[in-house]
C-alpha cells in the first residue's frame, strides 16, 4: 500500500486522504496512520509545489553545476557536500558517477549572481578542483509533468 | 434505375450511438464521457517500433493471417495469461481489429438461416453482423440484477434446433459485467449438451479489477475445441487506431476465417503488427499501469454513485460503469439528451446497445479524474434537479 500512496501523492500531494482511499480501495485510517508514519521515517520528506517560473513576472535562473572534487579520507564526499549545500542559493546536490562527483542544481536571480556563486564561494572552496556551469534555457518537462504543452482530446466525442 | 442497394443492408438499423453522435456534435462545449476507447497514448516503445519499422521499409504484405512473429508472441501471450495454447502457423489469424474477427468469425461458421445468440446490452456490431452472415440473430436480455452475467437459464430458454453459435462478449461494453470461472463453468455445460460454438469477444481480458485474472472460456474442459477466442490491441495497449485484433481456435474454423479475410482484407497493416509484437513482448508494465488507473477512476465513480444514491452495480471490467435511471422515470434517450442540454455533458443511453439497456446510461472513465470530477459534478446538480421536479409533481 506504501508504494501506492507514494506513487499517487508523489504527483499530487494536495490530493485529501478521504480521496486517496477512495481511489486505493483502502480505509482512510489506514491512509492516515501510513502517511504519518512515513513523515516520522523520513520517507516522505517534504510536500513541494511546481511551478513554472517562467510563466511569472518574477525573474529567475537556474544552473546546473558539474564539480570536480578531492575526497577527504575518512569521509568522502561528505563534508565537501555538506560545505555545498549549506548555502540557500544550491537547491540539491547530488554525488555522481562518472566524469565529475557532484552535481549541483542552483537558483539565482540572475546570471551575475549565479556567475558570483561559482567563482566567489564554489571554486575558492579547497577541495574544489573544477567546475563546469550549464545554464537551463527553458524547461520542458519538469518532475514528470510536461510544462510545455496542454493535454488534448484527439478522440470523438462519441465512439461505440 | 432499379434499386441499387440490397435490402438485407439496407434494413440494419442504423446504429444508435450514431444518432447521439449527430447531437453530441452540435454542442461546441460540451464534454464529453462517451468515448470507448482508452484515453492514454499508445506506450512510447509500442510507438516507436512502428516507426523504426517504417524507417527500414517494412511497408510490404505480410502473409495473410499475419506476420510469423507477431503470431508467436500471441501464443506465448495467451499461453502466459489464461493458459491457451494454441499453435501459431494454423490457429491463429492477426485481423483489423477485433471488429474484423467478429465479422468473418460469424461469416466462416453460419448458414443461411441458423441462429446466433447475442447477449445484450453489448457491442453495437453483432447483431448486423450477424445479419450480414445470413444468421438469425436471437437476443438474450441480460439483467441487472444478475449484473449483466449470462445465466444457464438464460442461455438454455434461448437455444432451439436452429441455434449454432454463441457469442459471449466479457468482460463487457457498455455494462462493464464480467463472467467468473464459475459462471462460465454454468453455461459451458448447457453449450457442450447442446453442441454449440462460441465466438468470445476477450478484448477487454486486460482490464478486470478482481484479484482473480479474466478466465477465457476456452480453458474450461471441453471448450477449446468449439470457441474462437478474439482479442486485440486496441484497448489493453490503448492502440485503437492501429486496428489490430486477432483470433484464435480450431485450425479448420481459422482455416476458413483466413479464407475470408484473404480475399476481403488481404493482410492486417504491417506497421501496426510489427509495433504489436512489441506490445506483447514488453507491454506488460504499461498494462499493468493504465489498468491501476481505470480501476482508481472506477473507485472514484461508484463512490461518487453511492453519495448522489445513483443506483449503480459495481462493475469489474472494462471502462464502463452503466448506472440505472429508472427512478427518474424518463427513457435512457430523454436523459442522456436533457443532461447533455442542460449540463453537456455528453452520456451514451443504454439502448445503443440493445432495448434491454432501456433505463440504463453508459459512462465512460477512460478520461483523467480532473474531467471525471467535473462531470460528476454536474450530474450531481442534474439528479437533485430531476428529484426536485419529482418532489413537486408529486404534491
Amino acid at each position: 500500500m506504501r508504494q501506492k500512496i507514494l506513487k499517487m501523492i508523489e504527483h499530487n500531494s494536495r490530493i485529501n486522504t478521504g480521496e486517496l482511499a477512495v481511489l486505493l480501495g483502502v480505509e482512510e485510517i489506514d491512509i492516515i496512520n501510513q502517511i504519518a508514519a512515513m513523515e516520522a521515517e523520513g520517507v516522505i520528506c517534504g510536500y513541494h509545489t511546481l511551478i513554472d517560473w517562467d510563466k511569472t513576472y518574477i525573474e529567475k535562473v537556474s544552473a546546473l553545476i558539474e564539480v570536480r572534487a578531492t575526497p577527504k579520507r575518512g569521509q568522502g564526499f561528505e563534508s565537501i557536500a555538506e560545505r555545498i549545500y549549506k548555502y540557500p542559493e544550491v537547491s540539491s546536490v547530488f554525488l555522481i558517477s562518472g566524469a565529475y562527483d557532484l552535481l549541483i542544481t542552483l537558483e539565482g536571480k540572475s546570471l551575475k549572481e549565479v556567475s558570483m556563486f561559482v567563482s566567489d564561494k564554489l571554486s575558492t572552496l579547497d577541495s574544489v578542483l573544477s567546475t563546469a556551469t550549464h545554464f537551463i534555457l527553458k524547461k520542458y518537462k519538469d518532475h514528470g509533468t510536461i510544462l510545455t504543452k496542454k493535454y488534448e482530446d484527439k478522440r470523438e466525442l462519441i465512439t461505440p | 434505375m432499379r434499386n441499387p442497394l440490397a435490402d438485407k443492408v439496407v434494413n440494419i438499423k442504423p446504429s444508435g450511438i450514431r444518432k447521439f453522435f449527430d447531437i453530441v456534435i452540435e454542442m461546441k462545449d460540451a464534454i464529453s464521457l462517451g468515448v470507448g476507447e482508452p484515453d492514454f497514448d499508445t506506450p512510447w516503445h509500442i510507438r516507436d517500433e512502428g516507426i523504426y519499422s517504417l524507417e527500414k521499409g517494412r511497408t510490404f504484405y505480410t502473409s495473410n493471417a499475419g506476420l510469423k512473429e507477431l503470431k508467436v508472441e500471441i501464443c506465448r501471450y495467451l499461453n502466459r495469461k489464461m493458459n491457451l495454447t494454441y499453435d501459431a502457423d494454423h490457429e491463429v489469424i492477426v485481423t483489423v481489429g477485433g471488429s474484423e474477427a467478429i465479422d468473418i468469425g460469424l461469416r466462416a461458421m453460419i448458414n443461411p438461416g441458423e441462429e446466433v445468440l447475442i447477449p445484450q446490452p453489448s457491442y453495437v456490431s453483432y447483431e448486423p453482423c450477424a445479419l450480414l452472415a445470413d444468421a438469425v440473430p436471437v437476443i438474450i436480455e441480460l439483467k441487472a440484477e444478475n449484473e449483466f452475467r449470462l445465466t444457464k437459464k438464460e442461455l438454455l430458454e434461448h437455444i432451439t434446433d436452429k441455434t449454432k453459435v454463441l457469442i459471449l462478449p466479457f468482460p463487457n461494453n457498455p455494462t462493464g459485467g464480467i463472467m467468473e470461472r464459475s459462471d462460465l463453468e454454468a453455461i459451458a455445460e448447457v453449450i457442450i449438451e447442446k453442441d454449440l460454438f462460441v465466438i468470445s469477444d476477450e478484448i477487454y481480458a486486460e482490464l478486470t479489477y478482481l484479484d482473480e485474472r479474466h478466465v477465457s472460456i476456452a480453458e474450461l474442459p471441453g471448450m477449446w475445441e468449439r470457441t474462437i477466442v478474439i482479442n486485440g490491441f486496441s484497448k489493453a495497449y490503448a492502440m485503437t487506431g492501429w486496428r489490430l485484433g486477432y483470433a484464435c481456435g480450431p485450425a479448420n474454423i481459422i482455416e476458413q476465417m483466413i479464407k475470408i479475410h484473404q480475399y476481403a482484407i488481404m493482410c492486417a497493416p504491417t506497421t501496426s503488427q510489427y509495433a504489436a509484437v512489441a506490445a506483447l513482448r514488453d507491454g506488460d508494465e504499461d498494462v499493468a499501469g493504465m489498468r491501476e488507473e481505470y480501476n482508481q477512476r472506477r473507485r472514484y465513480l461508484m463512490n461518487a454513485f453511492r453519495e448522489m444514491r445513483l443506483e449503480c452495480f459495481e462493475p469489474y471490467g472494462a471502462f464502463y460503469v452503466f448506472p440505472c435511471i429508472k427512478e427518474f422515470g424518463m427513457t435512457s434517450e430523454e436523459f442522456a439528451t436533457r443532461f447533455l442540454t442542460e449540463e453537456k455533458v455528453a452520456v451514451v443511453p443504454g439502448t445503443a446497445f440493445g432495448d434491454c439497456g432501456e433505463g440504463f446510461l453508459r459512462i465512460s472513465y477512460a478520461y483523467s479524474l480532473d474531467n471525471l470530477k467535473t462531470a460528476v459534478d454536474r450530474l450531481q446538480l442534474f439528479v437533485e434537479r430531476l428529484r426536485e421536479e419529482q418532489r413537486i409533481k408529486e404534491n
